[in-house]
């Protein structure tokens, strides 16, 4: 059982970074269009993402119960050394979601609007920022629980070029993810057209990004290289993504619809594959220590067996319905 | 400000927050259930227009309960991690089945809100129903992790180890029900009645008469049964925790010395010091009746408890009172309107008994906060009651009153936008749904 609730875990933070991250891009998108097509843009993403906004963001709470219930010492090393970034975090998401709903929801449309945009936009983009950071912190081995000053236990445990490198990274990939995705929501040539540039324009910045990333890891000596092509799969793994980004490429060129989505998708969940593959079953990596192992970590027998039964049973009750829920709201327009 | 009284501040002020939003969202879509059969059976377009109304303001609460409560499941991390680390394996069930229920209902709300004209009407009014039912699980999972925390179970302690852990135990440990089921019916009369307020306020305004009217006495059926209930739910509870927790029942009632017809004390203020409760009405036996049904049962008095494992007296004690007084108030007023359905329908078009609902618009939420707060301070010092105490679960990272500050300013300027933004809903009700 204990493989199952590893493989959720995996899961859900794969679907975080996956329909988060497009629904964090979305106000990402919002941030980088000209002030002429926020209104259009806003209302396109609007429209995709208000019916499913929130259970998007669920992943990231099933991704937390599994580690407090499941593995608790990651969760409280988390939740010690990490304190500051993820409370940036949390106060990223609580202003993103209440800014969001309070736009669509407030009975008169007037001055407050713009607030609620500036606070929503903002908010979009330190978020990602943010979580790319502690994922960065969490692998780097800068966490350091031995430390014996304020400064190095709480602040350099997440602050350093390679963190904050991935966190740069994470806001491409999040605006990269939503623009692909829009481009199957619109109605019209023009539109199509802006997201499709839109989208060309976030994968140079990622694929910049990335040479960032590897230049801070090599820095900091974090063996991100050895993690992503130091075993078989791992190549495999990264040389598909490079090969269906070509592809990618060529079918936005063409402005083909084609399985663009899919590809994206791919893309993510191959890049996650190759970094954990390596990793497995490391979840974080200690300064001087040890890294912690969810195999390790794991809470009693009985703790786990319930959780796994849990997350099966309820899966079987979620994924037809959220599955139902995407297919009746995206799209939409089109048929 | 000390670390360990900003941690304890920031955890409470964060569960007071999500507490009111995540009742709304829990209850309300059960009021609109019943507004939109209504409307599905007699096609009056005004039930119809009073369910739109009603899940805009879900939406907004909803929206706002989820943020407040994802916060929460890394604020356990954030600020008390050492109770964490041993707790989270053993009452964590309730949480990832929790996580379940939310998810089914973030879903099903996704539907509902966006769904109107789209699906079968019902399927539709389904998803809506889920949406409660899903809610209603929720809080009584939740609920019931934190009741383990005032009756833990599940587990054997030894030398400081954590053995045998059984996580089904641990969530039906002994208070769950009756924690449970007080919640659930708290949150009916509180949601109930403020809804139900502030659409008497619209009709004694003779704003938009017959939407409001409508509203109002589907929110006011909700509210009144519950508060009828609520008392002896609230005996229940009283009976229970004077087995588990006699030093917090002796708390809430300022009980200082182990006695046999043991007296109820009505009001005063408690003085720890010298053990006395001054300016109280005491009624002889009464405390030994409502904890033991027995008017001579003896009751264990706060000289019992060792001095270090004694809670706070007077916040205990004054947050009861003050939970029991707006609960007889509710409960009379509830008893009114009953009358005046049955018996005097005359009352329904005086004035009074509309306004007496406009009073309760906040009681329900304060007696809640009031109620949760005999129940977190009453466990004090313990985090997990018997074996861990509160001091030592607090993060080790100093300068927690910072974040505190930060995220007391943010809670109190999203409660502003968020009456701001009802304030302007029901304003524009004449404008939105009037149209003749
Ligand atoms: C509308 C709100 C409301 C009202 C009118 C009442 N309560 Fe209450 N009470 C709550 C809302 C609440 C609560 C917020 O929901 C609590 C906190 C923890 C819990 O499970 O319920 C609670 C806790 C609580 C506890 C502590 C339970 C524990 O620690 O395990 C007791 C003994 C009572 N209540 C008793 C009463 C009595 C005798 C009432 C008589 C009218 C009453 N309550 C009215
Ligand atoms: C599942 C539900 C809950 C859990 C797991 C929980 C957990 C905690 C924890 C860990 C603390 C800090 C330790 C302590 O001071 O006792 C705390 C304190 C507190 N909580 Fe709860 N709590 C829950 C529900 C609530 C709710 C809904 C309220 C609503 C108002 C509340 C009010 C408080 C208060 C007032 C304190 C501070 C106690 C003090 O300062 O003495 N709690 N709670
Ligand atoms: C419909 C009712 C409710 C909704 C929609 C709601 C919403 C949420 C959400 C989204 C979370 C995030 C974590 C998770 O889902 O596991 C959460 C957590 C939490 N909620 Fe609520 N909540 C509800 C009822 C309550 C009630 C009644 C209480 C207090 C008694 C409460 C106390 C908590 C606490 C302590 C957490 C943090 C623990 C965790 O990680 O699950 N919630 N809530």
């Amino acid at each position: 059982m204990l493989y199952v609730v590893m493989a959720f875990l995996w899961a859900s933070i794969l679907l975080y970074v996956i329909m988060g991250g497009a629904d964090f891009g979305a106000g990402i998108l919002e941030f980088f269009s000209t002030p002429n097509s926020k209104p259009k843009t806003q209302k396109i993403l609007y429209e995709a993402i208000g019916p499913v906004w929130e259970a998007n963001h669920m992943w990231l709470i099933i991704a937390i119960v599994i580690l407090f219930v499941g593995f608790p010492s990651i969760y409280t090393t988390m939740s010690i050394y990490m304190h500051i970034p993820l409370a940036i975090m949390l106060i990223g998401i609580i202003a993103r979601g209440t800014a969001f709903t309070f736009r669509h929801y407030d009975a008169v449309h007037d001055s407050m609007q713009r607030v609620y945009s500036k606070i929503f936009m903002y908010a979009s983009v330190l978020t990602p920022f943010f979580l790319g950071i502690i994922a960065g912190g969490a692998v780097a081995g800068t966490i350091d629980t031995s430390a014996n000053s304020y400064v190095s236990a709480y602040i350099f445990s997440w602050l350093g070029f390679f963190p904050v490198s991935v966190g740069f990274f994470t806001i491409a990939i999040c605006g990269f993810m939503a623009a692909i995705f829009i481009i199957g929501e619109t109605d019209n040539a023009g539109d199509k057209k802006r997201f499709t540039d839109k989208a060309k324009h976030f994968i140079i910045g990622a694929l910049v990004l990335a040479v960032v990333v590897f230049i801070a890891a090599m820095v900091d000596g974090v063996p991100l290289s050895h993690w992503l092509f130091g075993n078989p799969i791992s190549i495999a793994c990264m040389s598909l993504a490079g090969v269906s980004l070509i592809w990618l490429w060529i079918l936005l060129s063409r402005e083909s619809t084609g399985p663009l989505r899919t590809i994206a998708g791919a893309q993510v969940t191959l890049l996650l594959v190759a970094i954990t593959y390596e990793h497995y079953p490391v979840l974080i990596n200690l300064k001087n220590a040890k890294g912690l192992s969810l195999i390790d970590a794991q809470g009693g027998p009985k703790t786990i067996m319930s959780l796994g039964i849990a997350l099966l049973a309820g899966s079987g009750f979620i994924l037809p319905f959220l599955y139902y829920l995407l297919y009746s709201f995206t799209n939409y327009e089109r048929e | 400000m000390d670390d360990f009284i900003a941690a304890r501040s920031q955890m409470a002020l964060s569960l007071g927050f999500h507490i009111v939003f995540a009742c709304i969202g829990m209850i309300m879509p059960f009021f609109m259930a019943v507004s939109h059969y209504k409307y599905l059976k007699t096609g009056n377009t005004t039930y119809r227009n009073i369910t739109k109304a009603w899940s805009k303001g879900v939406a907004i609460f909803f929206a706002t309960g989820a943020v407040s409560g994802t916060m929460l499941s890394f604020e356990l991390g954030l600020l008390w991690p050492r109770f964490m680390l041993h707790a989270g394996p053993i009452f964590g069930m309730p949480f990832s089945l929790e996580g379940t229920a939310f998810f089914i209902e973030a879903i099903a709300l996704g539907f509902y809100l966006y769904g109107w004209d789209r699906f079968n009407k019902w399927f539709h009014w389904i998803t809506g129903v889920i949406v409660g039912v899903s809610g209603l699980a929720s809080g009584i999972l939740v609920v019931a992790a934190n009741a383990w925390m005032n009756s833990p179970a599940g587990f054997d302690y030894a030398d400081g180890r954590y053995l045998n852990i059984d996580p089904i135990a641990a969530m039906f440990n002994k208070a769950w029900f009756s924690q449970s089921l007080h919640m659930i019916i708290a949150a009916v009369a509180a949601t109930g009645f403020a809804v139900a307020g502030v659409h008497a306020l619209m009709v004694l305004r003779k704003k938009n008469v017959a939407f409001h009217t409508k509203a109002f006495r589907i929110a006011a059926v909700f509210a009144c049964v519950a508060a009828l209930l609520q008392p002896i739910s609230g005996d229940h509870s009283a009976k229970d925790v004077a087995k588990r927790q006699p030093a917090k029942l002796a708390a809430m009632e300022a009980h200082f010395n182990t006695q046999t017809s043991a007296p109820l004390i009505l009001g005063g203020l408690p003085d720890e010091k010298t053990g006395t409760v001054k300016y109280a009405l005491e009624i002889p036996g009464g405390l030994s009746f409502l904890a033991h049904g027995n008017f001579k049962a003896e009751v264990t008095g706060l000289n019992a408890i060792q001095v270090q494992n004694r809670p706070p007296v007077a916040i205990t004690h004054f947050a009861f009172q003050m939970m029991v007084g707006l609960g007889m108030f509710m409960c009379l007023v509830a008893v009114l309107y009953f009358i005046a359905i049955w018996k005097k329908r005359s009352w329904l078009q005086q004035g009074w008994l509309l306004k007496l609902f406009v009073i309760c618009v906040p009681l329900g939420y304060l007696a809640v906060e009031a109620g949760w707060t005999v129940t977190e301070v009453g466990r004090q010092p313990w985090i997990m009651y018997g074996i861990m105490r509160t001091r030592d679960a607090v993060t080790p990272m100093p300068g927690v009153a910072y974040t505190f500050y930060v995220f007391t300013s943010i809670y109190l300027s999203l409660s502003l936008i968020v009456v701001f933004l009802l304030y302007r809903q029901v304003k524009m009700v004449p404008f939105l749904y009037d149209k003749p």
